[in-house]
């Protein structure tokens, strides 16, 4: 019996990252799928990386940039016009709590 | 003839000419949407009203004499992951249902800006993460050469939507094959260009360094008009090349002389459905006859592509979808009195459990202790099979294959278990990780009547020669001939 | 520990927003004082679908600022996203720059006690600022909800980290007024800690004195002004000292600086103990400045408050003294060679700048450029008062009604008569008069009181209204007093 690759405690850990709301079924089932996929993933180790540089781009771009120009900005109601509960001109949030 | 038979071309043709107006071709198209999409699933969201109004439009253009431009009353598709103002964008996800964007794809004004009708938004694989578009935070979409089949993800809506001619054409996204697979299984052109080749902008981004928008098409003519309209430098994404964009359509017809075709040793393995290799030797047997010089080549490192990409799209698509949380737009979750827990309820309640999935393992990946070990290395295999390809590219101008190791496969066949759905992508997941580009065309059937297609993979920018072998096998072989028998559904 | 055995050591990170038209990542303006989210975009916003691109003028206003700052710019450099949900982040990550900064390896001076010293500057990257937050009810800790404008965020933001290498709140203070003139000399940033554009954290440990391994370091965040820089950190080492002394461990945390109560309180929040989770922006390709560009941006860099400092004592003649406070702000400095190119005393001009003008002022150096005393007149004041039209008394009343009204010195003496008297005949009957009348003093005079002098050149002075030329008045008195 291989030892998992990923705990409850572990997953629990990464929802809580991610926040994912995640049911007591569902970590479960979460965390036994997790283990499969990164059982598969192991196979990475089998290849020899050393010394080959990691690729952040598809394409080699560099130096992409643009001009300091203002462009017009979009009216507010425009960017509130999908919010759940805009106040005004603002966008309402419920209680910040800090854990 | 029914004019929803029409490619894009043939179809510009008869409008030019003053046989069809584009109202009554945006009529034909929107009536077989009416009747056929309620049980094929291809649309999300259709645009009836504004595109008659767009047709109408051209129709005056077209009677003042003006010159046409490059896709003049063609009655489009789009996958429901690109941004069209004022339009309805899910993403196939509940947590953007009511989500209405104020602005518009590159790709998608481009369509517009040369004449194009947009007659709705199509089904998809939740945020383009999927194979089968059972993924869909709505419904499944159905292949339409067999209703219990699935059309191949994440653009399976806009596959379907051109194999059955519920439009003339579609945009589609590929981040590990979602252009190509769908295109193979429902049996008509798909393209995945170079990265960097189309505009991201106003793409709902799943894996930014993958991503890439690209067409699918009734015949290889109709892709290649399709990616000239949308290809080229776009200042809104610094990730889009500044390289000019060549005749594509010019290409389809220059043929294969001259040509080296490769064939790579890893990709004809067991697992690979044996008619899926009838067929596409068969087809490279075609191509040889008409003149192209056909070689084996290796691509050592192809059995570490779909592990190094479900360590990478996963990570990217973490990061992604962090914005999604209730606060400035879609859904959010009800009854909450502080922002984590309704950050938490929005995301539980929104994202399906595929999504939910990705994220968990791209978060893992990228967090304390486990970057290296997963994101890092797979960086770095990345490499490797970038690589691979330059030195094969070194000895043949195309890679040929085939596009999906099976034929479409049943729905809810592969859901219970994800690694069986992700091995799909085991032919398709190499170009995106090389960042070149691949095109799908159809090389036949299997006996059962399930369309089977060949993949071309070629140089970075490179796909003008694509077009040219696609173009030259297409015009040999013909299986457009052959259609899907829809009116038999009930 | 007691006080004199323990050393404190305090690193800052320095936060200042950026002098650019427009954001980072989009065209947004960004103007301050906007109508809440009038100045964003689907980019700023971090809606679906939309990428950042990189505005040239930031990353030369931070190349800039690392030159004068002496670090080097880095061959190749990369955005990396940081990762944490707060509703002010848009997209729930900010761009930043993790691993491959902009810029290392710097330094600045600092004056201490032992005189100038190198304070360490770790690095100098980009990143784009974050939205604001309005807590209903005002308090955070009891709103039901909070309100969200986009209008900041995306603004350009330099992060400035210096070096473990201040040794006390005062030490710290100093490093963050030199820091904020530099960048205001450079014209990067306006350097306003009360409206934001400039943001300080301070990580403060302490340590036995001669160790060479640091303490467990606190953090310290919203110091609000340099005053409260000050005051937060001299707090803080108390705070730390009585932990250690009576041996209990420091803990490592965040802590808010209050300045109601007038001490440091911990976050509640693990919130910013973050798995970051920083991976390269894949959105945006790295940046290799070129040599070419970096050079030009050398090149143009202006006098910084060092050089122009030592530049005035030699040029001007000043006092060390003089010339630190005429340099500490650009503006006040370029208002001082303004009136000194107009009027060659700069003796005369520093003094009036120092004392009646920066009281103006009310002591802030950088309010100058809104006076109404603009340098041409200060140049035509000091000009009057050196050709003798009027009196260095008379002059101190012009400069008020100056300051009032913004009315050039001229037409102020014209208008009100305020002319010095010169007239000798006129003069001699003042004096004449004045000595007749006075002939106590007169007497006293002569007995050798100094005073009486004094006293008549004053009586002189009040029979005229002022406008007698003290200088003239005084010559005439001696001359008809005579020998004593």
């Amino acid at each position: 019996m291989t030892e998992p690759k990923i705990t409850l405690a572990e997953v629990e850990h990464v929802a809580r990252l991610a926040r994912l709301l995640l049911s007591a079924e569902e970590k479960e089932r979460m965390r036994s799928q997790l283990d499969a996929i990164l059982g598969y993933i192991e196979k990475l180790r089998e290849v020899d990386v050393e010394g080959v540089e990691p690729t952040t781009h598809a394409v080699a771009l560099v130096n992409v940039m643009r001009e300091d120009e203002v462009r017009p900005s979009y009216p507010a109601e425009a960017m509130l016009a999908n919010a759940p509960d805009p106040h005004g001109d603002c966008f309402r949030v419920p209680k910040i709590l800090e854990e | 003839m029914d004019p929803t038979r029409l490619t894009i071309h043939e179809a510009l043709a008869a409008l030019r000419g003053g046989t069809l107006t584009a109202s009554a071709l945006v009529e034909a198209y929107l009536a077989r949407v009416a009747a056929l999409n309620d049980s094929l699933g291809a649309y999300l969201t259709v645009v009836g009203d504004a595109a008659r109004a767009q047709a109408g439009l051209v129709d005056e253009r077209l009677r003042r004499g003006e010159p046409p431009r490059l896709l003049e009353g063609i009655p489009l598709a789009i996958k429901d992951v690109l941004c069209a103002r004022g339009i309805r964008t899910t993403c196939g996800s509940r947590i953007l249902e009511p989500f209405v964007p104020p602005y518009d794809a590159t790709a998608v004004a481009r369509l517009v800006g040369v004449g194009a009708v947009l007659l709705g938004k199509t089904n998809l694989d939740e945020f383009a993460m999927g194979s089968s578009t059972e993924n869909s935070g709505f419904r499944p979409t159905r292949n339409p050469w067999h209703l219990g089949r699935v059309p191949g993800g994440s653009s399976g809506g806009s596959a379907a939507a051109v194999a059955a001619d519920l439009a003339a054409g579609a945009l589609g996204t590929d981040t590990g094959g979602s252009v190509r697979q769908p295109a193979a299984l429902c049996g008509v052109v798909g393209l995945r260009p170079t990265y960097g080749r189309v505009s991201r902008y106003g793409l709902v981004a799943f894996a930014s360094s993958l991503d890439q928008i690209g067409p699918l098409a009734k015949d290889v003519r109709d892709a290649a008009r399709l990616l000239e309209a949308i290809a080229g430098h776009d200042p809104m994404d610094a990730t889009s090349a500044d390289v000019p964009v060549p005749d594509y359509q010019g290409a389809v017809d220059a043929g294969v002389g001259g040509l080296t075709l490769g064939i790579p040793d890893e990709y004809f393995i067991p697992g690979l459905d044996r008619e899926v290799e009838a067929a596409v030797r068969t087809a490279i047997g075609v191509l040889e006859r008409l003149g192209a010089r056909v070689r084996r080549v290796s691509l050592p490192h192809t059995d570490y592509g779909v592990a190094a990409y479900y360590i990478l799209a996963p990570a990217e698509a973490s990061s992604n979808l962090a914005r999604y949380d209730g606060v400035k737009y879609g859904l959010r979750g009800a009854g909450a009195k502080d922002l984590v827990t309704m950050t938490g309820r929005s995301r539980a309640e929104g994202f399906g459990p595929e999504v939910k999935r990705r994220i968990m393992l791209g978060t893992y990946a990228l967090s304390a202790g486990y970057y290296e070990a997963y994101y890092g290395r797979a960086q770095r295999v990345r490499t490797l099979i970038r690589r691979d390809f330059d030195r094969a590219f070194g000895e043949v101008d195309v890679i040929v294959s085939p596009t999906a190791p099976t034929p479409a496969f049943r729905l809810g066949e592969k859901t219970g278990e994800p690694l069986a759905m992700y091995l799909n992508d085991i032919f398709t997941i190499p170009a995106p990780l090389a960042g070149v580009p691949a095109l799908s065309v159809p090389c036949g059937f299997s006996t059962s009547g399930l369309p089977i297609a060949l993949q071309l993979t070629g140089r970075p920018f490179d796909e003008a020669t694509l077009f040219r072998v696609a173009g030259a096998y297409e015009a040999e072989a013909d299986w457009r001939a052959r259609r899907p028998m829809l009116e038999a559904v009930p | 520990m007691s006080g004199a055995d323990f050393e404190v050591v305090i690193g800052l990170e320095v936060h200042a927003q950026l002098l650019t038209r427009s954001k980072m990542f989009c065209g947004c303006s960004t103007t301050f004082g906007a109508a809440p989210n009038a100045q964003t975009c689907p980019v700023c916003q971090g809606m679906p679908g939309v990428l950042p691109v990189i505005n040239r003028r930031a990353v030369e206003f931070a190349i800039r600022a690392a030159r004068a700052l002496h670090c080097r710019v880095n061959s190749q450099c990369r955005f990396a996203r940081k990762h944490y949900f707060y509703p002010d982040m848009p997209k729930n990550y900010q761009i930043s720059q993790y691993e491959e900064p902009l810029a290392e390896d710097g330094w600045l001076e600092v004056a201490g006690d032992e005189g100038l010293r190198r304070v360490g500057i770790q690095r100098l990257h980009l990143e784009e600022d974050v939205g604001k937050l309005v807590h209903q009810g005002g308090v955070f800790e009891t709103a039901p909800a909070s309100l969200v404008d986009f209008n900041r965020s995306g603004i350009p933001l330099m992060e400035i980290v210096s070096r473990p290498d201040l040794r006390s709140p005062v030490d710290a203070a100093e490093y963050l007024r030199v820091l904020r003139a530099i960048l205001r000399y450079l014209g990067v940033c306006d350097g306003n800690m009360e409206e934001g554009s400039l943001r300080c954290d301070a990580n403060i440990s302490l340590r036995p004195r001669g160790a060479s391994q640091l303490g467990t370091k606190v953090e310290i965040k919203n110091m609000n002004s340099f005053r409260h820089v000050r005051a937060a950190l001299e707090h803080e080492v108390a705070r730390q000292a009585r932990a250690l002394a009576r041996g209990v461990g420091v803990v490592q945390e965040t802590r808010l600086w209050n300045p109601d109560r007038g001490e440091t309180l911990p976050m509640r929040s693990k919130e910013f103990a973050h798995d970051y989770r920083y991976f390269p922006e894949p959105d945006l390709p790295s940046l290799r400045p070129d040599p070419a560009w970096v050079g030009e941006i050398e090149r143009s860099l202006p006098e910084l408050p060092q050089a122009r400092r030592d530049r005035f004592v030699e040029q001007y003649a000043l006092s060390s003294y003089d010339a630190d406070l005429l340099t500490a702000d650009r503006a006040l400095a370029d208002y001082y060679e303004d009136a000194v190119r107009l009027h060659s005393n700069p003796k005369a001009l520093a003094n009036w700048i120092l004392s009646e003008l920066l009281r103006e002022l009310r002591g802030d150096p950088a309010a100058v450029s809104a006076s109404p005393v603009r340098p041409a007149h200060l140049a035509r004041l000091v000009a009057l008062v050196d050709d003798g039209t009027i009196s260095g008394k008379m002059a101190k009343d012009v400069f008020e009604r100056m300051a009032r009204t913004g009315e050039d010195p001229d037409a102020l003496v014209r208008r009100e008569g305020l002319r010095q008297v010169a007239d000798e005949a006129v003069l001699v009957r003042l004096v004449d008069e004045v000595l007749a009348a006075n002939a106590v003093a007169v007497a006293d005079y002569h007995k050798g009181k100094k005073q009486s002098l004094a006293y008549l050149v004053g009586q002189v002075m009040k029979a005229s209204q002022g406008k007698a030329s003290p200088q003239v008045v005084n010559r005439l008195l001696v001359e008809r007093l005579g020998p004593r």
